[in-house]
């Protein structure tokens, strides 16, 4: 079907609605990468299967959506009309699922979402504690959509703020309409994208280009994935409106090879949108003419900076050049070219639909809108999490987020990835917005949020990152390639207990210099790990380096396991579990280590069931 | 024309011109690791850092890289110019603590000690080598390898080069020596490139003096001998003879046919 | 027509390098040093550039890889999950460090920076199949299907 002006979209819409029953059970199965990993594609398989079997096709939808958010409770399956919620089902739940719920209107007690906080049992997603705090405009239909059928989101408003832009406004009145809104980039830094969309208006060139950032390269974030995966089209339509604005012909996508899903939907996506006359030439039957295509990125962490991204593109190595000129006045094969993240052209369509001052009106002062995080670490509820700006961290961590598993003390959060910093839990009021994080010494970054507790050990932490930016730095500029590599020397040797106290100083130090003087945004925003752990936790530096002890008992160097004696019953399982034969003794006697041979893997701790190996 | 200053002193410079430049023509002194005048600016040494207040804006930028702008104040001796120059270059000395240009700029910029983990490199990865091979002589013989801690300059697979020419303009450039030139007997030795490359001899005295693929490059760069009024053979004598040759033509040209 | 030069014409219109390199690693699992320069007579692109790219992003590899391929997520929810720990005991039972090949060639071990499976983990990947919240004891019982 091609659509050749508004209207046919709506009359479009309206057929597509009408042949779809809201009241007919619709048995959604989440297939997010978290969920498949836990097995939903079995599950999903499995339903296919039991309800053609038994001839339900006429009583019974099954659709396969995108991520739902909740990776920590996955498998999940949500049935429809009512929403009821079930976690962690097995392909073995499947039949009980169909004869119980689907037909007797049963709820399996089992399956159910168990709130830790408060021990309820809850029956309808939308009372699950972990979604009702939230606010989800950007992921909200993510559950709702079979994202492999342009038809779903079109049946949820989906490409009416494209309609809207093409005839009724100007390219100039996007513009406008996106810097009142007060969208900031979701990338990391948080520019002002209208402004930034404005830049690349004004540059004088008849080829323009735009650019989708997909290269998520934060560990522990991975929000644009869901998203490209659950949603495409909502991220499609803001790069339409976007390119309309700028005046772009042409636009990429340049998603991480790691997710093989994502480029599989996206591809669907185009190719359904390109039929349906929403991309290509004469979109809706209007001048206006674009096309998409997607690049996989070939694992680099720089290529999220953008110049290294062009690069990248361009067939060379990510190698990061100097600005000015900014990519909107010299970008892709030295055309003017603007670049933003997933999920800040996932916001386009909102804004233009809902209109700038209902957007402007979420968040805070200086950061509007909503914000997707990546919960994940020592936290119940790992997951993503959508909220206002301006929400506190306690809020995300207790509320949302269910707390730190088996009762241990949180002790940090970190957020922005290895751009960011660590938020100790003194701050655990701050509310999140781009300045508030940036003054905390952390930043926004994509969205990453690794919660710590206290069996992190923060210097371990600082060292992890900066073996991540050492390997990661493109090592082009002197600061960010020796600078970085020097950081993690002397880490490495506080954490093996080689440190003095004179490396702090120099840490930090060489930290300031190496943000101030790197050539790109990866070696001016690298030591940020170092310096927030070292303003904060500076107590558990000196730990490492005067009394040579690890108080998180991480650092293999600095810890001993040993046997308590009182508590050994001689079961040997220890025993079997070391590798290299440290643990010896009869049976039924106790155990002892030897420490000579001890490599302290833990192996023997873990695998103890009467606690009767300690750390220390 | 864009008007600017760099440490209180006013200057007009064509747009296009980059700081480096613009102190170069008002005597301001700048040290530089990665720059050359006939390559593309490639800021990666960062010991030519300035620093820059414009409107708002005020940060340490590559002078080498950075166009000179309208009203633009850039001043290069603050503290905090120093404290970064500085510690690049001890990084790069702890890099390379034998290479004697690190070490004298060092020295100029007022760093004596490292207090860094040393290593035993002879290359900074300012990459002349490889830009110079690149842009000046169209070759791409060599490239950065790898990337972050593990960046290396090398040739492809790090085997002998079929595209290196043994001109030697990398070692020209190379500003710590590290890359060797040496001929040997028939051969033309780059170790540094696991390069090694058959001679010709010259046609006059019959030393070996030239690769001969540097020979067949030159002739097909050199596109009209005839223009130049060049016999084609002159590439073929060695530059010894050559210069024998050329200064008894001008001497009989001087002084007559009895020359000497 | 060899497989190499099929990949090549599929690209040589656009000369886009890096796409170019990941179906010649989807083909063959690896780069092999021909492949390379056959493209870089091909596309008529330096063979220094082709090599310079071709080390420089980490999802190319210069060696084949072994039967199984093992990924260990060291993301930083994996981290602070113990996965370290993981990595290390697979090194010492593999006998390789983490970017090598075993001598027989059945295994690859591999760190990744972040598979975004972070309720799972520590995680990892042996052959595309997940397996997740992982401890070292876990780590024994699903090597033992693949050490066979």
């Amino acid at each position: 079907m091609r659509l050749r002006c508004p209207s046919d979209l709506v009359k479009a819409r309206k057929l597509i609605r009408s042949r779809y029953d809201p009241k007919k059970t619709c048995v959604t199965v989440c297939c997010g990468t978290g969920c498949l990993a836990s097995g939903a594609r079995d599950v999903a398989e499995t339903f296919r299967k039991e309800i053609d079997r038994r001839g339900l096709r006429p009583r019974v939808n099954l659709r396969i959506t995108g991520c739902h958010g909740f990776c920590e409770r996955g498998p999940l399956v949500v049935i429809y009309p009512k929403r009821i919620f079930y976690q962690r089902v097995k392909v073995l739940d499947v039949d009980e699922i169909l004869s119980q719920t689907i037909l007797k209107r049963k709820i399996i007690e089992r399956l159910l979402y168990v709130d830790p906080m408060t021990g309820k049992k809850i029956v309808y997603e939308n009372e699950v504690p972990f979604y009702k705090k939230q606010r989800r405009l950007i992921f909200g239909n993510n559950g709702r959509i079979d994202p492999t059928k342009i038809s779903y989101y079109i049946a949820l408003d989906g490409y009416t703020a494209l309609a809207k832009v093409l005839y009724k406004m100007s390219p100039q009145q996007v513009i406008a309409e996106i810097k009142r809104s007060g969208l900031r980039g979701r990338g990391g830094a948080g520019f002002p994208t209208g402004q930034k969309w404005e830049l690349c208006r004004n540059a004088n060139s008849r080829l323009k280009y735009i650019i989708c950032n997909a290269d998520e390269g934060d560990p522990g974030a991975f929000m644009d994935r869901s998203l490209l995966e659950g949603n495409p089209h909502s991220v499609l339509e803001g790069m339409i409106i976007g390119a309309y604005a700028m005046g772009a012909e042409e636009g990429y996508i340049y998603v991480r090879n790691e997710y093989p899903l994502a480029i599989k939907h996206l591809t669907i996506a185009l190719k359904e949108a390109q039929e349906w006359g929403l991309l290509g030439k004469n979109i809706l039957g209007s001048n206006f003419s674009f096309r998409i295509r997607i690049n996989r990125g070939a694992g680099a962490f720089v290529c999220g900076e953008e110049s290294a991204l062009i690069a990248s593109l361009e067939g060379r190595i990510g190698e990061p050049r100097p600005r000015p000129p900014f990519p909107a006045q010299e970008g892709l094969w030295g055309k003017p070219t603007n670049i933003n993240n997933v999920k800040t052209w996932a916001n386009i369509p909102l804004i233009i639909n809902k209109g700038a001052r209902w957007y402007s009106k979420i968040g805070t002062k200086t950061s509007k809108g909503t914000m997707v995080f990546s919960l994940v670490g020592k936290i119940n509820n790992t997951g993503l999490v959508e909220i206002p700006m301006g929400i506190s961290l306690r809020k995300m961590i207790y509320e949302i987020g269910g707390g730190i598993p088996n009762g241990k003390k949180f002790k940090a959060v970190q957020t922005g990835g290895p751009s960011g910093g660590c938020i100790p839990a003194r701050l655990i009021d701050l509310p999140v917005d781009y300045e508030k994080l940036t003054r905390a010494g952390s930043m926004m970054g994509s969205g990453g949020m690794v919660v710590m507790d206290e069996d992190t050990c923060m210097v371990n932490v600082a060292r992890y990152f900066l073996s991540f930016t050492r390997d990661e730095s493109c090592g082009k500029c002197t600061p960010c390639r020796e600078g970085i590599k020097q950081m993690y020397e002397i880490l490495d040797n506080i954490t093996k207990g080689k440190g003095k106290e004179s490396d702090l100083g120099l840490l930090k130090e060489l930290a300031q210099i190496v943000k101030d003087s790197s050539l790109c945004g990866l070696g001016q925003t690298a030591p940020n790990p170092v310096l927030t752990t070292l303003r904060y936790f500076p107590e558990e530096y000196l730990a490492h380096i005067k009394d040579k002890r690890c108080p998180a008992h991480v650092c293999q160097d600095l810890i001993r396991y040993s046997l308590i004696v009182e508590k050994c019953i001689g079961c040997q399982i220890c025993n079997k579990a070391c590798p290299t034969g440290a643990i010896s003794g009869e049976k039924k006697e106790p155990q002892r280590i030897d420490q000579k041979k001890c490599i302290r893997c833990g192996a023997c701790y873990e695998a103890c069931k009467f606690e009767a190996i300690r750390v220390e | 024309m864009v008007r600017l200053t760099i440490d209180n002193k006013k200057i007009k410079v064509e747009e296009g011109t980059t700081l480096l430049e613009t102190a170069q023509k008002l005597n301001i002194e700048i040290p530089t690791l990665c720059h050359h005048q006939a390559l593309k600016p490639y800021g990666a040494c960062r010991v030519c850092l300035v620093e820059v207040i414009k409107g708002s804006r005020l940060g340490l930028v590559a002078s080498c890289t950075y166009p000179a702008e309208e009203g633009l104040v850039a001043r290069t001796e603050t503290e905090r110019v120093k404290r970064a120059r500085r510690l690049s270059i001890e990084l790069l000395l702890a890099r390379c603590p034998t290479s004697e240009k690190v070490r004298e700029v060092a020295l100029e910029l007022g760093v004596k000690k490292v207090r860094f983990k040393e290593e035993k490199e002879e290359c900074i990865l300012c990459g002349l080598c490889v830009r110079v091979c690149e842009e000046a002589i169209a070759k791409s013989a060599i490239s950065f390898i790898n990337r972050g801690a593990d960046r290396e300059v090398t040739t492809p697979f790090k085997i002998g080069s079929l595209a290196c020419i043994g001109c030697g303009a990398c070692v020209y450039l190379c500003p710590t020596g590290a890359i060797k030139i040496e001929d040997v007997r028939k051969c033309r030795r780059l170790d540094f490139w696991n390069t090694k490359l058959e001679l010709k001899k010259c046609k006059v005295c019959g030393k070996h003096f030239v690769p001969l693929v540097e020979l067949d490059y030159l002739k097909d760069r050199i596109k009209s001998f005839e223009e130049m009024e060049l016999p084609e053979e002159a590439l073929e004598v060695c530059p010894k003879c050559r210069k024998r040759i050329l200064s008894e033509k001008a001497g009989e040209f001087i002084f007559g046919e009895k020359y000497p | 027509m060899r497989k190499i030069d099929r990949i090549i014409k599929r690209h040589k219109k656009k000369g886009a390098l890096v796409p170019l390199l990941q179906d010649v690693m989807a083909e063959y699992g690896y780069l092999p040093q021909r492949t390379i320069e056959r493209i870089s007579q091909e596309l008529d692109i330096p063979l220094s550039q082709v090599y310079s790219l071709a080390t420089f992003y980490k999802s190319f590899s210069l060696t084949p890889r072994g039967k199984y391929l093992i990924s260990v997520c060291l993301g930083t929810a994996c981290h602070v999950r113990g996965a370290p720990r993981i990595v290390e005991k697979l090194e010492r039972d593999l006998g390789i460090r983490a970017g090598e090949t075993t001598k027989d060639s059945k295994f690859t071990l591999e760190t990744v920076n972040c598979l975004g499976a972070c309720a799972l983990g520590p995680l990892v990947v042996i052959d595309g199949k997940y397996f997740g919240r992982i401890n070292l004891s876990r780590l024994d019982e699903v090597l033992k299907d693949y050490l066979k």
